[in-house]
């Protein structure tokens, strides 16, 4: 009863100053709009441009790393046991690129249940030849279904059928700039260069792009049976084992206790790629800043248009005082008064600001580089309009609150005498 | 408390206010008196001789004063702002020199404010009470009207149905007729009168117009701070 008394006075004393009042409601609309639209496309961006690297990339990867021994024949030298070793000139020891125990490794991570899928992967160097010269990539056998599960290869591949790399032993897909270079098409056949020296015929399956010119310049992808041939290796050769995890965070932890069980090095997605982190949260928080900003300066307009109606309202509110309003209730008018203002401004600006990313949305955005991407991306998320309403009534509540308490501060005596 | 207290409305003992700024001035002295229930009372004095001053302690919106201040038998000392707005809201209704009706609110909602503010009846009901004291004070025509269609006198008809509206245990006014004109005036009085003889309400009425006090029951008369 008494909340709707206090709310009937706030709307009574709306109405008699509506221009102002959806003029300072405007002011919100566009701030919260602007703030949907510039972190939703923000968000979008981001992803699109972290999927370009993180989508592709594994969680962890399990490979081997060329280093020296860790125990160096100096150390188990007993006289030398507290002493300390200088070595000079030490080499890396050649363990082989090939992972050891491979089918139980992979079976024990299928069995994990962090664990979302293990994509197994044999790399090498190649030579392509094409007349006289030889241009030096990399082909790396997949499990073209782990693959697809884990990083959508499909999503990337812009001529042939990415089945093709399973069901045919000599196909190769290539990279967009490596296909330029040697001048062919899907169906044609392609010679490359063994690390051995023997040298393959390959069927070009299909052409793949990243949109990143220094992968797409080098990389080729084949089946696994295909690499293992090619370098006269049984079916268990593979160089690297990739994860993807239920929880992209618990990655460098798990890394760690994985390389422990397992023996192999393994580096988590965090480390590898540090740089796309610190990009995404820095623009994160511009795209955020831009957008409270706005919704500051459209606190400061409701400020000003509450001060300049307590002022014309000075007799009101010296009359609600003397006929037993409290000078909470008071206040409670003012504040209110002011989040009906932030409400409604609120409200416009989620549904405005939905507009917008939809507009956005529908521009066309056509790149070379990024061959799936045919509009700029926008991030649809709920907790950003949730955001923007609460910011929008958090900064018209704050906005209220300095003239309200100036209301409930007047003394009515004074105003009343005053006449 | 007296034993009488049943038919004391207001009670004050020894009210004494002084201002501070630029220098001490005290401007009411020990004062001292009781208005009984059914009374119609009015304060007059010169100007400058701490009547009004006295009216809006007695109001409670004046809460800096020494003495004691009894309503309807209980003392006011040492209630907070809280308590003292539903003390007015309850037990005290307000005439003011000038009518200070809410422009954004038709008459009839401008009555009723005060009752919705109390909460002890419904909203049908009091519209049923105000249109009886509209009608009393025959103006129940002009209910729906904007205040600002109003004249200067119905206007300040409007304001003591407003005062009424909760039953008030005394009707205070500031000089309730200084900006209406003889027939306007004349028409608040017999209304006061009306209301004092027909419904046994207390009033204190605040006037410089001895005219208008003369035909009161009972005149305080003050002059430089004190009742004379």
């Amino acid at each position: 009863m008494k909340i709707l008394l206090i709310l009937d006075v706030s709307i009574g004393f709306l109405l008699a100053r509506l221009r102002q009042s959806i003029v300072a409601a405007v002011g919100v609309t566009f701030g919260v709009a602007m703030f949907i639209a510039l972190v939703s496309f923000m968000a979008g961006l981001n992803n699109l441009l972290d999927g370009l690297i993180l989508n592709r990339t594994p969680h962890i990867r399990f490979y081997n790393e060329i280093k020296p021994s860790e125990n160096q024949p100096i150390n188990l030298f007993l006289p030398f046991k507290n002493a300390v070793n200088f070595i000079r000139s030490l080499k890396p020891k050649d363990q082989g690129k090939e992972i050891y125990n491979s089918k139980a490794i992979i079976k024990a991570l299928k069995s994990d249940p962090r664990v979302i899928g293990v994509a197994p992967k044999a790399m090498t160097q190649v030579f392509f030849n094409t007349g006289i010269i030889e241009i030096s990539g990399v082909v790396n056998g997949i499990d073209i279904e782990a693959e697809e599960k884990l990083f959508r290869f499909s999503d990337y591949v812009i001529e042939g059928d990415v089945n093709e790399i399973a069901n045919s032993s000599n196909s190769i897909f290539l990279g967009r700039g490596i296909a330029d270079k040697l001048l062919v098409d899907v169906g044609d056949v392609i010679q490359l260069t063994s690390p051995q020296g023997e040298i393959n015929s390959l069927r070009v399956a299909g052409i793949f792009q990243f949109g990143l010119a220094e992968i797409d310049n080098v990389t080729s992808y084949a089946s696994l049976a295909t690499v293992q041939k090619l370098l006269n290796k049984p079916a268990s050769y593979i160089t690297d084992i990739q994860i993807k995890l239920t929880d992209i965070k618990a990655a460098p932890m798990a890394a760690k206790e994985l390389s422990k069980k397992f023996g192999v090095d393994a580096i988590d997605i965090q480390t590898a790629n540090s740089q796309f982190e610190t990009g995404s949260s820095v623009r994160t928080i511009i795209s955020y800043a831009v957008g409270i900003t706005l919704l500051i300066v459209a606190g400061f307009g409701i400020y000003n248009i509450l001060n300049m109606l307590i002022y014309e309202k000075m007799d009101s509110i010296a009359i609600l005082k003397a006929t037993g309003f409290s000078g909470l209730d008071v206040q409670w008018i003012f504040i209110f008064l002011s989040l009906i203002i932030g409400l409604s401004g609120g409200l416009s600006g989620l549904i405005i600001g939905f507009g917008l990313t939809v507009l956005i949305d529908n521009i066309p955005f056509e790149t070379a580089s990024l061959p799936t991407i045919k509009t700029y991306p926008i991030d649809y998320k709920a907790i950003y309009y949730i955001i923007g309403i609460v910011f929008a009534l958090v900064t018209t509540f704050f906005a209220g609150l300095f003239p309200a308490r100036k209301a409930s501060q007047l003394d009515p005596v004074s105003i009343i005498r005053g006449k | 408390m007296a034993e009488n207290s049943k038919n004391i409305v207001l009670e004050t003992k020894g009210i004494s206010k002084s201002f501070f700024d630029p220098v001490e001035t005290k401007v009411l002295k020990d004062i001292t008196f009781q208005i009984e229930k059914g009374s119609f009372c009015s304060i007059v004095g010169k100007s400058g001789c701490g009547k009004s001053t006295l009216l809006y302690i007695l109001s409670t919106m004046d809460t800096d004063f020494e003495g004691e201040l009894f309503l309807d038998g209980r003392s006011l000392r040492g209630l907070n702002n809280f308590e003292l707005a539903n003390v007015r809201n309850e037990k005290i209704g307000f005439v003011f020199q000038f009518h200070y009706l809410l422009d954004e609110f038709n008459v009839l909602k401008n009555v009723i404010l005060p009752g919705i503010k109390l909460g002890k009846e419904t909203k049908e009901e009091l519209e049923n009470d105000a249109f009886v004291l509209l009608k009393a004070m025959e103006i129940d025509d002009q209910a729906l009207k904007m205040p600002h269609q109003l004249s200067g006198g119905q206007k300040q008809r409007v304001a003591i149905a407003r005062a009424l509206i909760n039953k008030p245990v005394v009707i205070m006014g500031d000089e309730p007729t200084g900006n209406l004109d003889k027939k306007n005036s004349e028409i608040v009085f017999e209304i006061f009168q009306q209301l004092c003889k027909e419904r046994n309400q207390s009033l204190l009425i605040v006037t410089h117009d001895d005219d208008f006090a003369k035909r009161t029951d009972r005149i305080i008369s003050m002059e430089d701070g004190r009742i004379v």
